[in-house]
C-alpha cells in the first residue's frame, strides 16, 4: 500500500494552500476530501441549470497576496476584482452607504451627520493604525511566550518591537481595540445610530456575540486587515465566485504533482505508539502517511477523529471548551432579474457591494438576544451581496445570483436540532426582510438554497457552522489558538499537525493559517519551501 | 446630529457630482484655457488656467485671483468664545484686536500640531477661523463646558484672494472706499450688492494682496466687480501651481505638503511639535492653558525636539523637490519638502525637515541629493545647502501703508 509522505484531512482553502506549500516542497501530498467536489466554505456551485453560487464564503480581501503569488494562483484562474461599498437601507425610506471615492464618503455620511462625516477620517486613522500593526503578524507563526526557544524569543522581541514603534497612546489604543464591544468603541468616535450600525456589523459577522459585548472590536479590526491589490480594507468578488480561489488553489496543486482524493471521508487518524500514521476513511479504507494535516476545525479534529486516550486531560478540556458557536445562517438565491431597492437613486453604485438593513445598533442587539433564547433572529441582520452585478460568469446574462448571511442563528433551536419547516420559516425572516425594501423580490425568485447551521456542519464540516473555526475573540488569538502551548501547528500527537482556521491568525479565506502550518511542517522536517514569501511590507 | 428625512433625501444626488463646484467656479471654468483641474478638498480647483509660470507673474507685478474657497472654514461665537480659543491655539487670543487676523496653529494633548490657519476676530465674541484640514469633531469636543457656539462654513462662505502690487489698486477702482486704511492683517466690512464683504490684508504669497469673503450667493457679482475693476490693472485669474511658487517663496509652510498633521498621521513618529516645523514663535508659553502645553513645554526643558523645519539655498537651478539632505555627503539629515528656483530671489530656494542635531547644532556642510530625470536618464547630483532665514524674499510693498498702486 502507498505511503503518501503527508495525508492532508479536508480539501478546503487552508488545506489546499498547505498541501500546495508541502507539495512544491518536494513532499508526496494526498488531499483527503469528503465532499465530492474540494473548497470546503470556500466552493462555488451550480446548485440550478446555469447558476454558480458562493454558497458558503462569498466576498474575499483576507486572502494574501503573498500566497497567490507563491502558489501561482493568477495562472490556474484566479482574479479577483474590488467592489464598490455598499449601504443600509433606513427604515424611514433612505439608506446611507459608503463610497471608495473619500469625498463622496464625507458627503454620504455628512447627509446624516457634518461631525460624523469629519469624524471617520480619525477613526479609519485608528483603524488603519492598528491594522497595519496586525497585518505583518498574519503570515509569522505565533511566539510562545512560555517557551524559552531562541525562535520565540526573538519572535516576540519582534512583536515588541513593533509594539514600541507606536505611541504610548496607540498602545493604549491597542489593548483597548482587543477587548472593548464595537458598541463602545464606535460611541467614541460617532453620534448618528445608523453610521453606527453600519459600521458595527464587521465587528458581528461569524461571532456569537452582540455589537455590544466586549471582544468585538477585533473582530472588525479582523475584516478590515485585508486588501485587494494594495487598498487596504477594501473587499472584492472572487471571479467565478469563491470556488475559483480554491480550484485555482487545486489546480496548481494538481500541476505540482499533488493528488485530490474527493468522496473520502476521513473517520480516524491512526496512530502507532502514539505517532500519527495515517487516516481510516468512513468505508474502513486505511491512507497511510509519514505525517498527517488537518484542515478540520480543533473540535471535529480532536474530539471526532482522535482517540482521547491519544490526548492529554488539559488540551482535550480546552478543546471542548474552544468556543465555536454556530451564529449565523446563509440564503443563496437564483434571481430572474436584478431587484429594484426603490429607495435608491438610479445610477448608485451600491447595487454593486454589501446591503443591509439593520439601521440601528438596538436592532442589532436585539437580534442576538434571539440567539440567547435559543432562537434565530425574528429580525435578522443580513449582509447582501448581488457579485453578478460584477462577475459576467456566475449567472445568465441578465439574471443574478444573491448572497445572503444571515445573523443570528443558532446551531439548535431552544435545545432541539433544527427540522426543515424550521429552515423554511428561518429563510422566510431574510425573504420578507428584502421584500419591505424591494417590491417584487420574491416574483424573481427561481432557486433558492437555505443554509442554517445545520446544513453548514453537515456538507462543510465547520462545528456547528461556526465560519472562522472559532471565534476571533482575544481569548482565543495568537498563542492562545486554538490552545495554549498548541498554538504553533503542532498537536500533542506527534505528526499531527493543524492547518485550518483554528489556528492563528484565525478565520476568513485567509490562507494564512494554512501557509504558516505548512513552514512549520517544513521546518520539523528540515526541508526549506520552494517559494514562501515572506509578508509583505508594511511601510 | 441627525439631520431629519427630507433634507437628507435632497442631500442624495451628490453621487452625480462628486466634486464640488465652488461658487466662483462658472467664470473659472470660462477663463481656462488649460483645463487643468486637481481636488482640494472635495472641490474642483484650477491647477493651471492659462499658463503656471505667466501666472506667477501675474502674482509678482499685477493682480492675481485665487479661489480659496475651499479652505476650510468654522464660524466660532459665543461670550467664551475668546476664552475657547485661547484654550484650543497655541496663540494668545486676548491679544488679537477686535478687526484683526492672526496666523496660528492649535495641537493635541501631546502638542502635535493639528494644523495651521489664520484666526480672524470679527467682532468681540465672533471669529473665524481658516485651515485645510477639517476639524468639526475636535472643535466640538474642544467646546464641552464653554458657552459657545461652532459651525462649519466652508459652503456657505466663498473666499477669493486678490494678491499682486496692483491689487490695492483693483479694490480701489473697485469702489471699496476706506480699502486704504487697511494695515497688513487688518479686516474691515465694505458694502457690496446690498451685503457686505469682509476684506483682509492678508495673503499667501509674501506680496502685497488681500483676501475677501463673501457670503456664496454674492460671490459671482463679487468677481466681475474686480475683473472689471482689474481690466486697467493687470488682473489675471491663477491656479495653485502659481500661488505654490509664490507661497515658497515667501517661506510659508503647508499643512500635509511640508509637515503632517496629527489627526492624518497613520505613522506615530509623523506628528510634529511646533517648534519641530518654524511654528514656535506662536506658541505662547506665558498662556496658562492651551492644548499641548504641557507636552510642547516638556520637550523644551528635556530638549526631546527631535526636528527643526529650516529654508535652504542649494547651489545650482536645480529644484531639489523630495530631496534627501546629507551632512558631509554621508549622513542622512532631512528631507525637502517643497523647492523651485526663485524668479524673484534668482537662488534655489527649498523648505526642509532636518533631523536634530542637523540644523540646530549642526548647521554647516550640508548636502542635498537631487536625481533630476532628464529624457529618461537621471542626472545625479550632490549640491551643497546651506540654511538661509524665511521668507526668502521680502517685499516692502507688502507691509507699505496706505500701499502704493502698483
Amino acid at each position: 500500500m502507498k505511503k503518501y509522505d503527508v495525508v492532508m484531512i479536508g480539501g478546503g482553502h487552508n488545506g489546499l494552500v498547505a498541501a500546495c506549500y508541502l507539495q512544491r516542497a518536494g513532499l508526496d501530498v494526498l488531499v483527503l476530501e469528503k465532499n465530492d467536489w474540494v473548497g470546503g466554505a470556500a466552493t462555488s456551485r451550480e446548485l440550478t441549470p446555469g447558476f454558480l453560487y458562493s454558497n458558503c464564503s462569498y466576498v474575499c480581501s483576507l486572502f494574501r497576496p503573498e500566497i497567490m503569488r507563491d502558489l501561482e494562483l493568477p495562472k490556474h484562474g484566479l482574479q479577483v476584482i474590488a467592489y464598490e461599498g455598499g449601504a443600509v437601507f433606513t427604515r424611514d425610506g433612505d439608506y446611507i452607504a459608503s463610497y471608495r471615492d473619500h469625498d463622496s464618503h464625507r458627503r454620504e455620511f455628512a447627509r446624516y451627520s457634518k461631525r460624523d462625516a469629519e469624524a471617520y477620517e480619525r477613526y479609519a486613522r485608528d483603524v488603519t493604525r492598528q491594522c497595519r500593526f496586525i497585518q505583518p503578524l498574519l503570515m509569522r507563526t505565533a511566539p510562545d511566550p512560555f517557551s524559552f526557544k531562541p525562535r520565540d524569543i526573538s519572535e516576540l522581541l519582534y512583536l515588541g518591537k513593533k509594539f514600541g514603534e507606536f505611541s504610548a497612546h496607540d498602545m493604549a489604543q491597542t489593548l483597548r481595540f482587543w477587548t472593548m464591544s464595537i458598541s463602545d468603541f464606535l460611541d467614541e468616535y460617532f453620534e448618528t445610530d445608523v453610521i453606527k450600525a453600519y459600521l458595527a456589523l464587521s465587528g458581528i459577522i461569524g461571532t456569537a456575540l452582540g455589537p455590544m459585548s466586549p471582544g468585538t472590536a477585533y473582530v472588525l479590526l479582523h475584516h478590515y486587515m485585508g486588501e485587494v491589490d494594495g487598498s487596504v480594507g477594501a473587499w472584492g468578488y472572487a471571479r467565478g465566485g469563491m470556488g475559483a480561489v480554491t480550484q485555482a488553489l487545486a489546480s496548481s496543486f494538481q500541476a505540482s504533482g499533488g493528488t485530490i482524493r474527493t468522496g473520502a471521508d476521513v473517520a480516524r487518524v491512526m496512530t502507532r505508539s502514539g505517532r500519527a500514521t495515517g487516516v481510516v476513511l468512513a468505508d474502513g479504507e486505511e491512507v497511510r502517511g509519514n505525517l498527517v494535516v488537518s484542515n478540520a476545525d480543533v473540535k471535529r479534529t480532536f474530539l471526532k477523529l482522535v482517540e482521547e486516550d491519544a490526548l492529554p486531560e488539559t488540551f482535550v478540556h480546552r478543546v471542548k471548551h474552544f468556543k465555536m458557536r454556530g451564529s449565523s445562517g446563509k440564503l443563496n438565491i437564483a434571481l430572474d432579474s436584478l431587484p429594484e431597492f426603490p429607495a435608491l437613486p438610479k445610477n448608485s453604485s451600491c447595487i454593486r457591494g454589501d446591503l443591509h438593513f439593520t439601521d440601528s445598533m438596538e436592532r442589532m442587539e436585539r437580534a442576538y438576544d434571539d440567539w440567547k433564547g435559543g432562537r434565530y433572529s425574528a429580525d435578522p441582520f443580513v449582509d447582501m451581496v448581488i457579485p453578478t452585478t460584477l462577475d459576467p460568469t456566475m449567472a445568465p446574462p441578465g439574471k443574478h445570483f444573491m448572497s445572503c448571511f444571515v445573523q443570528y442563528c443558532p446551531p439548535q433551536l431552544e435545545g432541539r436540532d433544527w427540522t426543515d419547516a424550521d429552515r423554511d420559516a428561518f429563510a422566510e425572516t431574510v425573504v420578507s426582510q428584502i421584500a419591505d425594501y424591494s417590491p417584487g423580490f420574491r416574483d424573481r425568485i427561481l432557486h433558492m438554497e437555505v443554509r442554517t447551521p445545520r446544513e453548514i456542519e453537515a456538507e462543510v464540516g465547520l462545528t456547528e457552522g461556526n465560519i472562522f473555526q472559532g471565534e476571533l475573540t482575544f481569548d482565543q488569538l495568537l498563542f492562545n489558538r486554538p490552545v495554549p502551548g498548541y498554538a504553533q501547528y503542532r498537536t500533542p500527537v506527534p505528526g499531527l499537525y493543524l492547518c485550518g482556521s483554528s489556528t492563528h491568525p484565525g478565520g476568513g479565506v485567509m490562507g494564512a493559517p494554512g501557509r504558516n502550518a505548512a513552514a512549520e511542517i517544513l521546518r520539523d522536517l528540515k526541508l526549506k519551501p520552494a517559494e514562501m514569501s515572506p509578508a509583505h511590507d508594511v511601510i | 446630529m441627525m439631520l431629519e428625512i427630507t433634507p437628507r433625501r435632497a442631500l442624495q444626488s451628490h453621487i452625480a457630482t462628486p466634486r464640488f463646484e465652488t461658487p466662483f467656479h462658472p467664470r473659472i471654468a470660462a477663463l481656462s484655457e488649460t483645463n487643468d483641474w486637481y481636488t482640494w478638498a472635495g472641490y474642483k480647483a484650477p491647477h493651471s488656467i492659462f499658463d503656471e509660470e505667466l501666472e506667477y507673474f501675474a502674482i509678482r507685478s499685477t493682480a492675481a485671483l485665487f479661489d480659496i474657497s475651499p479652505m476650510v472654514k468654522y464660524r466660532i461665537a459665543g461670550p467664551d468664545a475668546e476664552r475657547y480659543l485661547n484654550r484650543l491655539t497655541v496663540r494668545n487670543v486676548a491679544k488679537l484686536g477686535i478687526g484683526r487676523v492672526h496666523y496660528t496653529a492649535w495641537c493635541d494633548d501631546h502638542g502635535h500640531v493639528l494644523d495651521d490657519g489664520t484666526l480672524f476676530r470679527l467682532s468681540a465674541d465672533t471669529f473665524r477661523l481658516c485651515c485645510q484640514e477639517r476639524h468639526l469633531p475636535w472643535l466640538l469636543d474642544s467646546a464641552i463646558g464653554f458657552d459657545v457656539a461652532v459651525e462649519e462654513e466652508t459652503m456657505r462662505i466663498a473666499g477669493l484672494a486678490l494678491q499682486g502690487p496692483t491689487s490695492f489698486a483693483v479694490l480701489s477702482k473697485a469702489g471699496f472706499d476706506g480699502i486704504e486704511r487697511l494695515k497688513p492683517f487688518q479686516l474691515a466690512d465694505f458694502p457690496h450688492e446690498g451685503g457686505t464683504v469682509t476684506i483682509s490684508r492678508t495673503g499667501f504669497t509674501g506680496d502685497l494682496g488681500y483676501e475677501l469673503f463673501v457670503p456664496a450667493e454674492a460671490a459671482l457679482s463679487l468677481w466681475d466687480r474686480l475683473w472689471a475693476a482689474g481690466q486697467l490693472h493687470g488682473i489675471r485669474a491663477i491656479g495653485y501651481a502659481a500661488l505654490n511658487r509664490a507661497r515658497i517663496e515667501a517661506g510659508f509652510i503647508v499643512a500635509n505638503a511640508d509637515f503632517m498633521t496629527a489627526e492624518t498621521a497613520l505613522r506615530a513618529d509623523r506628528a510634529r511639535m511646533p517648534d519641530e516645523i518654524g511654528l514656535d514663535w506662536l506658541v505662547d508659553a506665558e498662556k496658562v492653558n492651551f492644548n499641548g502645553r504641557k507636552a510642547i513645554l516638556e520637550a523644551r526643558r528635556n530638549q526631546t525636539l527631535k526636528h527643526v523645519l529650516v529654508g535652504l539655498e542649494i547651489e545650482g537651478n536645480i529644484p531639489a523637490d523630495g530631496a534627501i539632505i546629507y551632512h558631509r555627503k554621508k549622513h542622512e539629515a532631512g528631507l525637502v519638502s517643497a523647492a523651485i528656483w526663485s524668479p524673484l530671489a534668482k537662488r534655489n530656494i527649498a523648505i526642509a525637515s532636518l533631523t536634530r542635531p542637523y540644523g540646530t547644532q549642526l548647521t554647516e556642510d550640508l548636502w542635498v541629493e537631487i536625481y533630476a530625470l532628464r529624457e529618461l536618464q537621471y542626472q545625479k547630483m550632490m549640491k551643497r545647502a546651506r540654511i538661509v532665514p524665511r521668507p526668502f524674499i521680502k517685499l516692502d510693498r507688502r507691509a507699505t501703508s496706505p500701499p502704493g498702486l502698483f
